[in-house]
């Protein structure tokens, strides 16, 4: 197999959905309105084929494509897949929000299947210059879905804001990788890992980039101090759009991250773990309690996406170069966390209905008493965001909290988990108003058939997986270790 | 490890009949909802009865073991087993749980299906922390008995449920969550999670304190101990009269357990070295929440503090480390639970017809309900100590281990004798005797058969274990022997 055919088959899932992205878009414009449910499906056969692709071309190996800008390892390739399903949900849990909201247009699916392409690409960078494309192309897909519902006045300020401040972040993230290249003499992520092997390291240029680099990626995972802009966009924007902005891109966030301190930086450790013990103590506790005084319940998952980073950030942080346990622990987080996000707004969605919006807590009252079914998948999604047993939710935690004690952060960990029975309390509250009260609403809830199956079985997975985690725990082992030798 | 397995179908047939009965739908079908109930109970306590029959009595160690690997990658296996110790509980709780079945029957009419499948997988839940031999299957078991409790309060319970529950809960998870750091760090030390891994690794001092408190944190909240007991009067007069039950009867004893199970062996030194602020807090439980209870009106509240107060008798009787005292606390906890259930029992009866728990509401309810005063006099002699009843039996052989180490202790401890009796026949002189206090009282009903039933289910067993406690110290003989001289060998790393 010669050079270029390798190349292009180590991307082959990228081009596949690049290739049905732009047929979609022109698809769009010779079908009628009444036919537009083609998209949708064709936007789902996109990603089951693009699923297809990343398994069989899948070699267990790692591989480096364009001049090693490019790589194709099994980590990009367990991410990917996660984040097929997780788009797939999304695209399940949005249809009758969004057709009921004239928001059922081309324009929606290949924004989506563009950011997801940006977030391939995010996940197989190996080069700066990568990473940033994805990044960029996420972001700009993300900006115009924000604001795709175009007279809504909260939505659009939420767009501005969220463009502002993404914007800034980005030209942070691209300042602090410009000093990178001075101080190491490249932008390839393998590159730059050996010349800081080879005593580049005390350059004073190095620890001033990492800074930038770190605040550039804080922004875009919304760990405080940089989290502003996440409870307004999570409010203004779309329920549809907020679920995939919550949950999907995290995914790829998290191996940027990955790619850009562990792969490219590991000698840099101690710098950055620094950095990160602060974000992740900051995160924690301000979205736990700033979560308890929300009523509405997007703001109010904003919050605990905050504290959920927090979390995230102390898998991270327990990284040490013999040990990439921690690695092993956040990526499970991680996925569990999308599952969850993805379970919380897919009932905020099927709660929702032609001109009415499911945004507060008191929305949920007596939902028992409507639906016990759809309520109890509430609970178990709740306790699982809690942390509290036999859900997913409480693997998650278990998984950093042990990685972290492993790295000798003990009082890191007993702080993270007081805090937790902070974090619960909010959660407990939406068990509350669901079975404690007394519904406001007598709607009876109705959605497609699908939706309702795929919003059961992502509930109960979380069930399920909590009770045998072990699957989930080895596949990320597995890529992790593969991946980061 | 192929037997059968005993254990997995303690645990699981309850959970299963409780998912059946969710089935059932909404209150259309409440009858069938009881009917499967009850007999999704029934089949779950027969199931734990070859636990009895099958049990060797000489025998101090684990019995009935099973198990697979569960999570590998961190060393988790499903791992049960149960000394002697622990086979009493697991019987007081499916039992348990046919009374409050039937105690639910009829007072139960708003979403019967969800409040009958709580309580059974509560159940088995329960049954699985008492059962489990590794620790993360013990702390899952452990958490998620807290969501139905979350629920049965929230749901059925009284005015103020929403406060006492999620005061319940995060009481509970914050205690559990210090005792979840704990597991993971000894997981640090021994690579498994297995509790006979725990009991052997070797803890400096320090280590072993802060253990030992973090597992304070989670058990004392549960027993509950002073200061950390606020939840419970809270939650006991919230919660219906079933969800009372339970929680006095078997959920506190999760926290005394536990201390046998996890503190004492895994710290032994610290136990040691702690002993004294342990068998302090016990006594004010014993001493200062008995005052409490005297001046109580209202009279779920009195017997949450009687049951605070008669907690102290067990955390005493396992921190003098002597059998007597040891035996004694076990017989304590079995007889509380009997005694609790009946008496919460006893209010339910009376509040199902008044709709009040006050006690100024009530007087001379002897003249209208003869059949019940007989009953209730006996669970409150019971609950006072008297002689021939199970309560005696317990506190008597506490005392006597007490004297053995402190004649202080022992004294402070027999106090209870005359508090618990002036609590308890107070309650009883102005609820059942005097005047007829107004004319509902006049016109209650006696208890009906099936009230009968339970009454005279729970006086059998009040009376049975206090006049053959050896039908239950015969069984923990052997584990408590093998357990103090487990403790006697230090586990500080051996000096070089």
């Amino acid at each position: 197999m010669n050079g270029i055919q390798s190349d292009l088959l180590n991307a082959l899932p990228e081009i596949f959905v690049l290739v049905m992205a732009m047929f979609i878009l022109i698809l769009d414009l010779f079908l009628k309105s009444e036919n537009r449910i083609a998209i949708f499906l064709l936007s789902q056969i996109t990603l089951l084929g693009a699923a297809f692709i990343t398994i069989f071309t899948y070699t267990g190996g790692v591989g480096y494509s364009f001049s090693g800008m490019f790589v194709d390892d099994p980590l990009a390739n367990a991410v990917k897949l996660m984040i097929y399903l997780s788009t797939s949900i999304m695209m399940f849990y949005t249809r009758s929000y969004i057709s009921l909201r004239g928001m059922f247009r081309g324009e929606f699916y290949s924004l989506i299947l563009f950011a997801m392409l940006g977030m391939m690409i995010m996940v197989s960078g190996q080069h700066f210059l990568t990473l940033y494309m994805g990044l960029e192309l996420l972001s700009l897909c993300l900006y115009s879905l924000v604001a795709m519902d175009r007279d809504n006045f909260h939505a659009t300020e939420a767009a501005m804001k969220y463009f502002v401040l993404g914007a800034l972040a980005s030209g942070m993230l691209l300042y602090g990788m410009s000093m990178l290249y001075g101080a190491t003499g490249s932008l390839n992520i393998t590159d730059v890992a050996n010349a800081l092997q080879n005593n580049a390291q005390d350059h004073p240029v190095l620890i001033l980039g990492l800074v930038f680099v770190v605040a550039g990626l804080a922004f875009k995972l919304g760990a405080v101090p940089f989290h502003m802009w996440v409870p307004d966009v999570y409010q203004g924007a779309p329920t549809a759009i907020t679920l995939f902005i919550g949950s999907v891109t995290k995914l790829a966030a998290f191996v940027f991250v990955v790619r850009l301190l562990v792969q490219g930086l590991s000698v840099l450790v101690v710098d950055w773990q620094g950095m990160l013990i602060i974000m992740s103590v900051l995160s924690i506790a301000l979205g736990n309690v700033t979560a308890i005084a929300q009523t509405n319940i997007k703001r109010m998952f904003a919050y605990s996406t905050i504290s959920h980073i927090g979390y995230l950030l102390l898998g991270i942080l327990s990284y040490s170069p013999t040990n990439p346990n921690g690695i092993a622990a956040a990526m499970f987080y991680v996925a569990s966390y999308v599952l969850m996000t993805l379970a919380g707004f897919g009932m905020i969605l099927l709660l929702s209905r032609k001109g009415f919006e499911a945004e507060n807590i008191e929305d949920l009252k007596g939902l028992n008493q409507r639906s016990p079914w759809f309520a109890f998948m509430m609970l178990i999604t709740m306790f699982s965001m809690a942390g509290v047993p036999p859900t997913l939710g409480f693997y998650a935690k278990f998984s950093v909290l042990q990685s972290a004690l492993q790295a000798g952060f003990v009082w890191l960990v007993v702080y993270a988990v007081l805090m937790a029975v902070i974090g619960a309390f909010y959660y407990l509250r939406i068990v509350k108003v669901m079975y404690f009260d007394e519904p406001l609403d007598h709607h009876e809830i109705r959605n497609y058939p699908e939706m309702n199956m795929v919003l059961s079985a992502n509930a109960l997975g979380l069930l399920i997986l909590g009770l045998m985690p072990q699957r989930l725990m080895d596949i990320c082992a597995y890529v992790v270790v593969r991946s980061l030798q | 490890m192929s037997v059968f397995p005993t254990l997995t179908l303690s645990i699981w047939v309850p959970i299963f009949s409780g998912i059946l009965v969710l089935f059932t739908g909404d209150d259309k079908n409440a009858k069938a909802a009881r009917w499967f109930a009850l007999v999704g109970s029934i089949v779950s306590f027969l199931v734990t009865l070859p636990l009895y029959t099958g049990f060797n009595f000489s025998d101090g160690g684990f019995q009935f073991q099973e198990g697979f690997q569960w999570i590998p990658s961190f060393n988790i296996n499903y791992h049960l087993g149960v000394d002697g110790i622990a086979v009493p509980l697991i019987l007081l709780t499916s039992f348990t749980t046919v009374i409050v079945v039937i105690a639910g029957w009829e007072v139960i009419q708003k979403r019967v299906a969800q409040y009958m499948a709580s309580f059974l997988i509560m159940s088995g839940l329960m049954i699985g922390v008492f059962s489990s031999l590794d620790a993360i299957l013990y702390y899952v078991f452990w958490e998620a008995m807290l969501i139905p409790m979350f629920l049965v309060i929230g749901i059925w319970g009284g005015p103020n449920r929403v406060y006492a529950t999620i005061k319940f809960f995060l009481y509970t998870l914050l205690g559990s969550l210090l005792m979840l750091v704990a597991f993971i760090y000894l997981y640090s030390q021994s690579h498994s999670f297995e509790l006979i891994d725990f009991y052997q690794i070797r803890l400096p001092m320090n280590v072993q304190i802060l253990i030992f408190l973090a597992f304070f944190m989670a058990f004392a909240v549960k027993v509950p101990m002073w200061p950390v007991h606020t939840w419970l009067p809270d939650a006991h007069v919230e919660a219906p009269t079933g969800g009372s039950v339970v929680l006095a009867a078997i959920a506190l004893k999760l926290g005394g357990y536990s201390f046998l199970r996890f503190s004492m062996p895994i710290a032994p030194d610290a136990s040691h070295y702690l002993s004294g602020f342990m068998i302090t807090l016990s006594l004010i439980a014993v001493v200062y929440i008995a005052l409490v209870a005297l001046v109580q009106k209202d009279m779920k509240k009195l017997i949450a503090y009687s049951s605070i107060s008669h907690m102290g008798f067990v955390t005493l009787g396992f921190f003098i480390f002597n059998p007597l005292g040891m035996e004694g606390a076990i017989v304590q906890m079995i007889s509380h639970g009997f005694i609790s259930s009946a008496m919460f029992l006893a209010v339910g009866v009376l509040y199902d017809r008044m709709h009040s728990r006050q006690i100024a509401d009530y007087g001379g309810v002897v003249n209208s309900m003869p059949k019940f005063t007989a009953f209730a006099v006996l669970f409150a002699m019971s609950n006072a100590g008297l002689p021939g009843t199970s309560g005696f039996v317990g506190e008597f052989m506490v005392i006597l281990g007490a004297i053995q180490a402190n004649f202080w202790y022992a004294f402070l401890a027999s106090t209870t004798l005359i508090f618990g009796a002036a609590y308890t026949l107070w309650m009883v002189k102005r609820v059942f005797y005097g005047d007829i206090a107004n004319s509902h009282v006049a016109e209650l009903v006696d208890v009906n058969h099936r009230e009968l039933l339970i009454l005279v289910l729970l006086s059998i067993l009040v009376l049975g274990l206090g006049l053959y406690p050896q039908a239950l110290t015969e069984m923990t003989h052997a584990t408590v022997n093998q357990l103090l001289e487990h403790m006697t060998h230090s586990k500080l790393p051996a000096s070089i």
